[in-house]
């Protein structure tokens, strides 16, 4: 009797198991097969190549949840296929040729990885869909810190970059790490000069940031704005090309910086798609960009829109990676 | 006192029936995700986030809290039953809990997690209503240099883990750093032994080492032998706690916060580090410092304490500046934004309702958790009772479930069963597991912040020298030295025959561990 129950609890125990894994690896995907006709999309599959939680992750969530609640497309799986910088998520893709229910979520960061990874996929063996959105990044320095501008920040900087440490909330190849690394180009410091530390994220950046241990920081501005706005810490510059909204700092070309670089965000299809395929995907990212539900979706994230589809998408893209992979190159990364 | 007046409208926030489902809901599913190794608090808040989009954000926030704080728990459970820790955070719980376990004390060594867990995670709750924003203010001035000296304040504890053979404890570490290793190098970018894989581009997350050694390298080598050996029943033991376990346990969980809280609040601080300090601290003061190693009911209540404290203290940087300081904590912020909440310094003043409705949800959750593990803790002993073969067939099972569910991939697996042969091997060998783990969870720590420390002080030595770090450093010296000035003092009397020189060797061995257990004791603030 004994072993009968205690078999029960085992194998309610595994059970409940299974359960719950099938809940982590198939996301939102209970009502898969609904879809009927000509109507929404179905079947579609999302990766995203990092963690849950992560900027990818909550944009790709936010699509899903978007075309569903518009009826663009219905049973939208999100998951996610985590590594190296993304580049094991780009090479899954990159396998899965002509495979039309397949996205994935990427932006800047996967440029730079799949450079600095020695990644055997690339970006422009991928069908690009569409650049959603972008946001600006910010140079920021503690509040007590004795530079006031732009100006007084450079000049130290270029005096003595070994002792102007700047944090990142990336590794090398990410898009703090790239934006102090333009940066220094392009006030005239040799990259190679410039005293980068890599930090886990942008919590430690910004405590490093608050506890006065770097001389500047250089991340986006959605994880220092609320700071700013309490006054804890100042951003001498956003790097976009218009000021952003809300927070009070010039454009680093208002500040007589050549220099315009914003961190974005896009979607890209697996290679072999032919035209009609690609047009669909196109025609469903750009209704769903039509819709109010991805307004209130940019407008709840703080994201600036910045929709470019197709072709148009993919020459941004070669040309992103273009600057990218001068810049690594440089530092012997690419 | 205005943080009273405050919480006590939180308790009203959270007592509603609705907040209360949503907190016991929390609490259920971070139990049971807990349990499985794998899946972490942090992806299951993802994955839940757009399904509570129709919720009024205190709600939602209050079951994510009840994931956060029931995560903590649940990962005790398959580390004490079946040496399987769930969250890196639990890896420490295994080493003494599974002994524990083996000798017929897993209702025991549950029960002294779920109500250490209980105290800690109530007191430094307590702790983060009443003084968030000052251990905030200090927390952030904790710099990598701090760090650093905590770390190798770690390292030298490791030497009481080494086991009885130094030399076979030394190479086991060594293989753990090496482990540790692995992976991109965040300074440079430059890839370390990764042979080309891109899987092993971001390392071998600690939660597939430490199943691997522990779990999958027991279940193998325990197969190698099933039919050599007679089959050790495991003994059937009272469902209570005794007197004597309350009494050795309430003094580690009390230490444990001390030690988790202020960790968890600091930026990286994480739960690793913590927890072994935690383990180590146990060791050094514990009157039965022969236990550890067998199961010691003390190596459970301390770093289960402990872990929990550092789950709450995470909370401190979150909500007072903005800060996420573990992934799940990160999480949690994304939460907040989706609901247009914009987390920062000004959070508690403009969102006070939501806020302390959270801290209130999180003593009403703590309690929920206790209420609801206790009672099982005997049930998930009599575990232990199914035969063998099948017991350890289900650890294979749950440990594969674990590596692959968090990524998916198939290469966690053949990496399982790779880190699970080394673990056969090391068994083989008499190499022992422990430090080859404590070596992986302290590695990258020292490298990362050894190498912040430098770079921010330009390669400048003087950059590892700060008021903390110090007195940490002084600390370490000490317990290094100690043994030696005491072999330098005159001794009364020193037994001549050759042959007793093993004896004499091993009484030294055990005094200088007095010593030492007493140092650490001195050296300690009153307030622990």
């Amino acid at each position: 009797m004994r072993s009968a129950s205690l078999r029960k609890l085992a194998a309610g125990t595994v059970a409940a198991g299974l359960l719950l894994t099938g809940c982590g690896t198939t996301a939102d995907g209970g009502s898969a097969s609904g879809g009927s006709g000509d109507g929404p999309v179905t079947g579609l599959r999302l990766m995203v190549p990092n963690s849950p939680g992560s900027g990818y992750d909550t944009t790709a969530r936010a699509v899903a949840q978007v075309q569903e609640d518009d009826d663009i497309a219905s049973g939208i799986e999100v998951f996610n296929l985590e590594g190296a910088g993304g580049t094991v998520g780009l090479q899954r893709l990159v396998n899965e040729k002509g495979n039309d229910k397949l996205l994935m979520q990427m932006g800047l960061g996967v440029v730079g990885a799949s450079y600095t990874n020695k990644s055997e996929a690339t970006l422009d063996q991928t069908t690009p869909v569409a650049k959603l959105i972008e946001e600006s990044e910010a140079i920021v320095v503690p509040a007590g810190s004795p530079y006031k501008t732009l100006d007084d920040l450079v000049t130290a900087w270029k005096a003595d970059p070994g002792n102007v440490p700047v944090g990142g909330a990336s590794n090398p190849g990410g898009p703090d790490h790239l934006t102090s690394m333009l940066l220094a180009q392009a006030v005239g410091l040799d990259a190679t000069s410039v005293n980068y530390v890599a930090y886990d994220g942008g919590g430690e950046l910004l405590a490093a940031i608050l506890g006065n241990q770097i001389a500047f920081g250089a991340t986006g501005v959605g994880e220092v704005a609320e700071q700013a706005a309490a006054g804890d810490v100042r951003i001498l510059a956003v790097t976009s090309e218009q000021a952003v909204p809300d927070v009070d700092a010039p454009t680093l070309t208002d500040e007589g910086v050549d220099l315009v670089f914003t961190n974005w965000r896009g979607l890209v299809a697996p290679p072999g798609l032919d035209d009609a395929q690609t047009s669909a995907f196109i025609d469903m990212v750009t209704a769903m960009h039509d819709s109010d539900g991805w307004k209130k979706a940019l407008a709840d994230n703080g994201w600036t829109d910045a929709f470019l589809t197709g072709d148009e998408f993919g020459t941004y893209l070669t040309s992103e990676s273009k600057r990218v992979a001068s810049v690594l190159s440089e530092l012997g990364l690419a | 006192m205005d943080a009273l007046t405050q919480l006590i409208n939180g308790f009203g926030t959270a007592l509603t029936p609705e907040n209360l489902l949503y907190a016991f809901l929390g609490v259920l599913l971070g139990t049971a995700i807990g349990v499985l190794p794998g899946i972490g608090p942090a992806m299951t808040v993802a994955l839940l986030l757009p399904l509570t989009y129709a919720l009024p954000a205190t709600s939602a926030i209050i079951m994510f809290a009840g994931i956060y704080y029931g995560g903590m728990y649940g990962g005790s459970t398959t580390s004490i039953l079946l040496n399987t820790p769930g969250e890196s955070a639990s890896v420490v719980t295994a080493i003494e809990g599974n002994k524990m376990a083996k000798n017929g004390r897993a209702a025991q060594a549950l029960a002294t997690a779920a109500i250490g867990s209980f105290v800690a995670g109530t007191i430094a709750t307590l702790l983060l209503a009443l003084l968030a924003p000052t251990v905030a203010r200090l927390a952030i001035k904790i710099g990598p240099a701090d760090y650093f000296a905590v770390i190798l304040l770690a390292f030298i504890a490791i030497t009481s883990v080494l086991g009885s053979s130094r030399v076979r404890g030394l190479a086991s570490l060594g293989l753990g750093l090496t482990i540790g290793l692995i992976g991109i190098d965040a300074t440079s970018g430059q890839q370390r032994l990764t042979f080309g894989v891109p899987q092993l581009a971001d390392g071998i997350d600690i939660v597939i080492v430490a199943v691997g050694l522990f779990a999958v390298g027991e279940a193998l080598w325990t197969a190698a032998h099933l039919r050599r050996r007679p089959i050790e029943v495991i003994p059937v033991g009272t469902p209570r706690m005794s007197r004597e376990d309350w009494r050795r346990s309430w003094k580690p969980w009390l230490r444990g916060t001390a030690i988790g809280f202020p960790f968890g609040a600091i930026p990286a601080g994480g739960a690793e580090i913590p927890t072994f300090l935690s383990y180590v601290t146990e060791k050094k003061l514990s009157q039965h410092p022969e236990e550890f190693g067998h199961g010691a009911i003390e190596g459970v209540a301390g770093p289960e304490a402990t872990n929990n404290a550092s789950a709450a203290g995470g909370l401190v940087p979150m909500l007072t500046l903005g800060l996420p300081t573990t992934a799940t904590a990160a999480v949690l912020l994304v939460a907040l934004r989706t609901y247009g909440i914009q987390p920062g310094p000004r959070l508690f003043e403009t969102e006070p309702v939501l806020v302390w409705g959270l801290i209130a949800s999180l003593f009403i959750g703590n309690t929920m958790l206790l209420v609801l593990n206790l009672p099982l803790a005997p049930l998930w002993a009599r575990l232990l009772r199914i035969p063998r073969p099948y017991l350890y067939a289900g650890i294979l099972f749950f440990s594969s479930l674990g590596a692959y569910s968090v990524n998916a991939s198939s290469f966690d697996l053949f990496l399982l069963l790779a880190i699970g042969a080394l673990g056969f091997l090391m068994r083989r060998f008499g190499l022992p597991v422990l430090p080859a783990i404590i070596g992986e969870i302290l590695g990258p720590f020292a490298e990362e912040k050894l190498r912040q420390a430098l770079q921010i002080s330009n390669g400048d030595l003087s950059g590892l020298v700060t008021p903390v770090s110090v007195v940490i450093f002084v600390i370490s010296a000490l317990l290094l030295l100690s043994p030696l000035v005491r072999r330098l003092l005159p001794r009364k009397a020193t037994p001549p025959v050759l042959t007793e020189v093993g004896e004499v060797l091993e009484e030294t061995h055990h005094h200088e561990q007095v010593v030492a257990a007493d140092d650490g004791r001195a050296g300690r603030p009153p307030s622990a």
